[in-house]
């Protein structure tokens, strides 16, 4: 049997828009996997935990703000001093084209602007099993 | 250090990692909880149950503030049903407790209900080894909601608190459907709005009726408004004042000991079962019997009977 | 309907309907609004007597106002152009302000950064990658009068977007028109002040909704009282639209908020026709046309009945909705972004047809990020050729009498009355947001919006449909990233200047009142805001003595 995939969903930083956030965690889900939802306003260090403690395979990071260049690659980090670097870490919202490579190069692994099909978040997840399970 | 080692030091990741092991119900599980085994023993469990809306997440958390202040270490473990249609989960148990995520005295863990053989129950009670053996203190299981399955896992605990909350319009069926039976602790959350009192009432009334005789065996109730930080404290005072009379009276042992008992039932029960199952997998015997049956050859129980001997003879040569 | 035309009707749909639909199939088997209500293929009059209509429609500026609040609309005066502006540091959003004013804009509107909006100051380890972000960041009175420098407060009205601290950032406002000398009195503008759709929708919430509710109620008596212009309160649906409700819902959760708000307001001994007339309310516009401008006019009628039969208002003030109108930000596409400009003018037409009494039209890159200058003055050409060239502003509710939207009226009261009788079964507004039902109907809308998209069931042009491969690259504006470090230090000039006795007493006494439920909270806060004190010192007590809220999800 595959493995059951899980995810959390988090907030950082400040911002309250938190449709997309619940979208995906309801359509992923619907998808068939696990999702921890843990709200608006979260610390790094409480998603880090918090994806430990879960054991979770990815971490799906959403903001609005502007923000995303301090803390997505924050998290990223922060996983690593905990010696998690091994649970995956995309992140979506209004995010200008220009800033998505230097998210990728600090390990941000996927991003996903708005308008993007959950299908695309999906097959992201699937491509990655492999990794997972070998683990 | 290995992985037993780290487990105990109550390191995140290792406990996560058994966490999902026993989830999973990996190759491992069993030889590592026959490890952890001896470890544990020494927390306490507590089952916190109600419906969905009655302020569970919101009194888990105000209770982890007090035990935390005590210098105990809580571990939770929040069941939520899984989707019967995808089999995936929303896991939201544990937002209200985010003011404890960087706790590292606190352990919370989502886990879904998902389909396990012999339900959650044997999964729940594999992860509270693992906490237990972990060093935490207190073990919390908080299950939505009052269905078969959570009345099981709410087995798994030393003592269980019954949320109950005004407003619900499904107080009184709760109370006839005997879902009361299941709960040492009595607490009506949300006691700042009006009709709290009516419930107490009723919840006084119903007590009243089954300790008639026995008076000084009633449940504790206790009124709080976890959302205001209500009554918390006389409600960790009542918690601790049933569990000294648990233990004081040896029905806590007492208790451990059926719950032990119980759970051996039902994991030979389970593992008898699987092999049943796979001992009927081969050969596709049951089609074959199925006809024998319907050509009115055999009778149906004698024939069964037979083919329960044979098995018993296979499972032997094995 | 009049027999005369059910009869004509039934000969039209044998006679001519029929062949046609059997050799052209219509496109759908069924037609509905952007948020699904049922849509018939032709509206024919209803028996709209004449008594039916002086109560449902009667004239503009009368009991039901549903034709709008003034006898003359845009006849009289065009709408406020207010564009929403703000980012990075007080400077250089007064730079934006002052541009917009040169351009013809007759409001100014304050966007406000998360942490201002939440009550932490720039120096904050919660304000990490937040400061001057979404808005301008001002943590006490000095960045206010950096704000509004060059902007003399008793030309300009000043709409400002802010809920949870909105009693702060007034009394910084107050505290900028003594400097300037600029009397209370005269000083005319909005806070956004609605914290209910913050636990609804925005997400900006402090405290809990009862020490909220006591505020905001403050806030209603002080300005009765002493800044008698000013709109106490801007009661929102733009937000929870923005989440992703249907435009009943939206009105629905509004109203079902302002009728909290005047509960509070009753339960504190005030008289209804004292502030009911400073309450406005702030609507969302999207694309279905038609389906917003019924919205708009139900919202009015619904909104005059309620607060004369059930709030007892004899003051006609009392019972209009006057409202401020920005277009969907969620329908913005980050995909050909021009063509955001065309949405934005159809939004803009439902706005007006809506009667609105100012409107913010939203840039062309929203969908990018923050817009840049020349994006910006886009948006404010498309009201102004709306409201010069288009000629919609000559006659009063220019749409009234059409079947259809006059049929989408009904419909949309009606949806809106549901909700309001189940809101009140639930115990209230307060009690319906704490058991998470406002946000799961919303949650469930959106979800299915978004359900549709993906199935291209709703086409959403450029983005599953139309699609073009490579998009030319934008120019999008940049905050400093470098910003929280210069805010840090201006905070900490500020520190070094002001009379830390004075400040320290101005919170002692905050706190002091806080704890006293008698106490109106406001001079407190204006005095602490005169002596320096930070907006993050301000909250700091608040939160001390309130504590915190924390959200209901129901996912």
């Amino acid at each position: 049997m595959a493995k059951t995939i899980r995810i959390l969903v988090a907030k950082p930083g400040l911002d309250g828009h938190d449709r997309g956030a619940k979208y995906i965690a309801r359509a992923l889900k619907d998808a068939g996997y696990e999702v921890i939802y843990t709200g608006i306003r979260q610390s790094i260090q409480a998603i880090v935990k918090t994806a430990i403690q879960e054991d979770v395979d990815f971490i799906g990071l959403s903001l609005l703000s502007g923000a995303h260049n301090e803390l997505f690659p924050g998290v990223v980090d922060a996983l690593k001093k905990e010696g998690a670097e091994d649970i995956i870490v995309f992140g979506g919202g209004v995010i200008p084209e220009d800033d998505i490579p230097g998210l990728k190069t600090r390990g941000v692994e996927a991003v996903f602007t708005p308008g993007t099909p959950i299908q695309d978040v999906i097959d992201f997840i699937e491509a990655q099993r492999p990794r997972i399970e070998s683990r | 250090m290995n992985r037993i080692d780290s487990i105990r030091a109550g390191e995140l990741r290792a406990v996560a990692r058994a966490l999902t092991c026993v989830e999973n119900d990996s190759g491992s599980r069993e030889a590592l909880i026959d490890e952890l085994f001896p470890l544990g023993g020494r927390a306490l469990v507590w089952g916190v149950t109600g419906a969905p809306g009655s302020g569970k997440s919101t009194l888990v958390d105000r209770l982890i503030t007090r035990l935390r202040g005590r210098g105990s270490r809580v571990g939770v473990i929040a069941v939520d049903p899984s989707s019967p249609f995808s089999g995936g989960a929303i896991l939201g148990d544990r937002l209200r407790m985010q003011s404890h995520a960087e706790d590292e005295g606190v352990f919370i863990r989502s886990m879904a209900s998902r389909g396990y053989l012999g339900g959650v129950s044997g999964a729940t009670g594999d992860a509270v080894r693992v906490l237990d053996a972990a060093g935490f203190d207190y073990i919390i299981i908080e299950t939505i909601g009052v269905g078969q399955t959570e009345i099981e896992v709410m087995g798994l605990s030393d003592l269980v608190l019954l949320i109950l909350v005004p407003g619900m319009g499904d107080e009184i069926q709760a109370l006839k459907a005997g879902v009361m039976e299941i709960g040492d602790l009595f607490v009506i959350n949300k006691s700042d709005k009006d009709e709290a009192r009516k419930i107490r009432a009723e919840v006084d009334y119903v007590l009243d009726m089954k300790y008639a005789e026995n008076p000084q065996d009633k449940n504790p109730v206790a009124m709080t408004a976890a959302a205001l930080d209500q009554g918390v404290d006389d409600l960790l005072e009542a918690i601790d004042a049933y569990t000294e009379k648990l233990r004081s009276s040896g029905r806590l042992e007492k208790r451990r000991r059926d719950r032990l008992s119980a759970e051996i039932h039902r994991i030979l029960a389970e593992k008898i079962e699987s092999q049943v199952r796979g001992w009927l997998r081969v050969d596709e015997r049951t089609q074959q019997w199925v006809d024998a049956i319907l050509d009115g050859v055999h009778p149906p129980y004698r024939f069964i009977q037979k083919q329960l001997d044979s098995f018993f003879r296979e499972a032997k040569v094995r | 309907m009049p027999k005369k035309i059910e009869n004509r009707q039934k000969q039209w749909e044998a006679r001519t309907l029929k062949p046609a639909l059997d050799a052209f199939p219509e496109r759908k088997a069924e037609f509905s609004t952007g948020s699904w209500l049922p849509v018939n293929r032709v509206e024919v009059p209803e028996s709209l007597s004449e008594d039916a209509y002086v109560e449902k429609l009667g004239f503009p500026g009368e009991y039901p106002f549903t034709r709008g609040v003034q006898p003359t609309m845009y006849r009289g005066r065009l709408w406020t152009m207010r564009q929403y502006a703000g980012f990075g540091t007080a400077e250089e959003s007064n730079a934006r302000y002052q541009y917009l004013l040169e351009q013809g804009q007759t409001g100014l509107s304050v966007a406000f950064d998360l942490p201002t909006q939440i009550g932490y100051d720039s120096d904050d380890s919660h304000s990490i990658g937040e400061v001057g972000k979404v808005g301008v960041a001002i943590d006490t009175l000095s960045d206010m009068e950096i704000l509004f420098d060059g902007i003399p407060l008793d030309k300009v009205s000043t709409s400002m977007t802010i809920n949870a601290p909105a009693a702060v950032l007034l009394a910084f406002y107050i505290a900028v028109g003594e400097k300037q000398g600029v009397a209370r009195e005269r000083l005319r503008g909005t806070i956004q002040n609605d914290i209910l759709k913050e636990y609804i929708a925005r997400g900006t919430y402090i405290f809990p909704p009862q020490p909220s509710l006591r505020l905001i109620t403050h806030i209603f008596e002080y300005c009765a009282r002493e800044v008698p212009l000013w709109n106490t309160i801007s009661i929102s649906g733009y937000h929870i639209r923005e989440a992703g409700s249907t435009a009943a819902q939206e009105v629905a959760f509004t109203l079902a908020d302002g009728i909290a708000y005047v509960k509070a307001a009753l339960d504190a001994g005030m008289d209804v026709d004292l502030f009911a007339g400073r309450l406005s309310f702030f609507f969302n516009a999207h694309n279905d046309l038609l389906e917003e401008v019924a919205k708009f006019r139900a919202a009015r009628r619904i909104w005059a009945k309620i607060m004369r039969d059930r709030f007892g208002a004899r003051n006609a003030k009392s019972m209009m909705l006057r409202f401020h109108t920005q277009t969907g930000g969620s329908t913005l596409t980050a995909q050909q972004p021009d063509n955001n400009i065309v949405r934005v003018t159809l939004q803009t037409l439902a706005a007006v047809f809506g009667g609105t009494q100012s409107l913010h039209t939203n840039s062309r890159d929203e969908a990018l990020g923050l817009p840049t200058e020349e994006a910006v003055r886009v948006a404010l050409r498309t009201q102004q050729i709306v409201a010069h060239e288009s000629g919609v502003t000559h006659t009063v509710d220019p749409l009234a009498g059409s079947y259809y939207v006059e049929a989408l009226t009904d419909r949309i009261e009606e949806k809106v009355m549901e909700y309001l009788v189940k809101i009140e079964e639930l115990g209230g507004m307060v009690e319906a947001i704490e058991k998470g039902f406002v946000q799961k109907e919303i949650q469930d809308s959106a979800y299915r919006y978004q359900r549709e998209i993906e199935k291209r069931e709703r086409i959403l042009v450029g983005v599953n449909q139309y699609k073009v491969d490579a998009e030319p690259p934008r120019e999008i504006l940049k905050v400093n990233p470098k910003l929280r470090e210069v805010q840090m230090k201006k905070l900490a000039g500020v520190r070094a200047q002001r009379s830390q006795t004075e400040v320290e007493n101005a919170l002692d006494a905050l706190e002091k009142g806080a704890r006293n439920p008698g106490v109106n909270l406001m001079p407190l806060i204006l005095d602490a805001a005169r002596a320096y004190g930070s907006l993050g010192e301000i909250c700091g007590v608040l939160r001390r003595v309130f504590g915190e809220y924390r959200e209901t999800v129901v996912l």
